[in-house]
């Protein structure tokens, strides 16, 4: 879920309700993050489901995370090179 | 959702705090039901090879066992991401 907070920069929006609205628009942008790193790790990492999550499904979810971001964060850097070797 | 029709100085402040504690409940709510439709497209797909006449008792047991692992994983990944982002502010 995302706000579009484009509107809300109007002297007339009171800074309580302002301060409101960025932090639960923060939150729900966290939390989207979240479902869709479960759902790629969950794939990656997970077995069959057992009674416990054991340390090696934990050290991959774990794991998993860091190396999606640093993928994101490699791709992202790589792209804005290619985009300025373009120009 | 647009809040720039209605300007929080013209409400009054109890009928202020109602609508932000709906919001954070729709929020809160929206949350779920996107942990809940994740939780049965996953567990469906672990737990159901080939869809019988009925639930089996396997097939029920894995999809409870299925959602608890879901929530830890949810869980485990909402931490790391946490750290992560802690970490990344902190370089």
């Amino acid at each position: 879920m995302s706000f579009d907070t484009s509107n809300l920069q109007g002297g007339e929006m009171d800074p309580e309700m302002k301060e409101f609205i960025q932090m639960e628009s923060q939150r729900a942008q966290l939390q989207a993050q979240v479902h869709k790193l479960t759902d790629i790790c969950w794939e990656q990492c997970m077995d069959k489901p057992r009674d416990k999550l054991d340390s090696r499904t934990e050290t991959c979810m774990t794991n998993c995370v860091d190396r999606f971001i640093d993928t994101s964060l490699q791709i992202a850097t790589r792209f804005q090179q290619l985009l300025q070797r373009g120009q | 959702m647009d809040f720039s029709s209605s300007p929080g100085g013209s409400m009054g402040s109890a009928n202020k705090e109602q609508m932000l504690d709906q919001v954070k409940q729709q929020i809160a709510l929206a949350n779920a039901q996107e942990l809940l439709q994740k939780m049965s497209e996953k567990c469906f797909k672990k737990c159901i090879n080939k869809p019988g006449s009925s639930l089996d008792s396997s097939e029920q047991k894995c999809i409870a066992m299925c959602m608890d692992r879901y929530m830890d994983s949810w869980n485990l990944v909402s931490k790391a991401y946490g750290s992560r982002i802690q970490r990344e502010r902190n370089r």
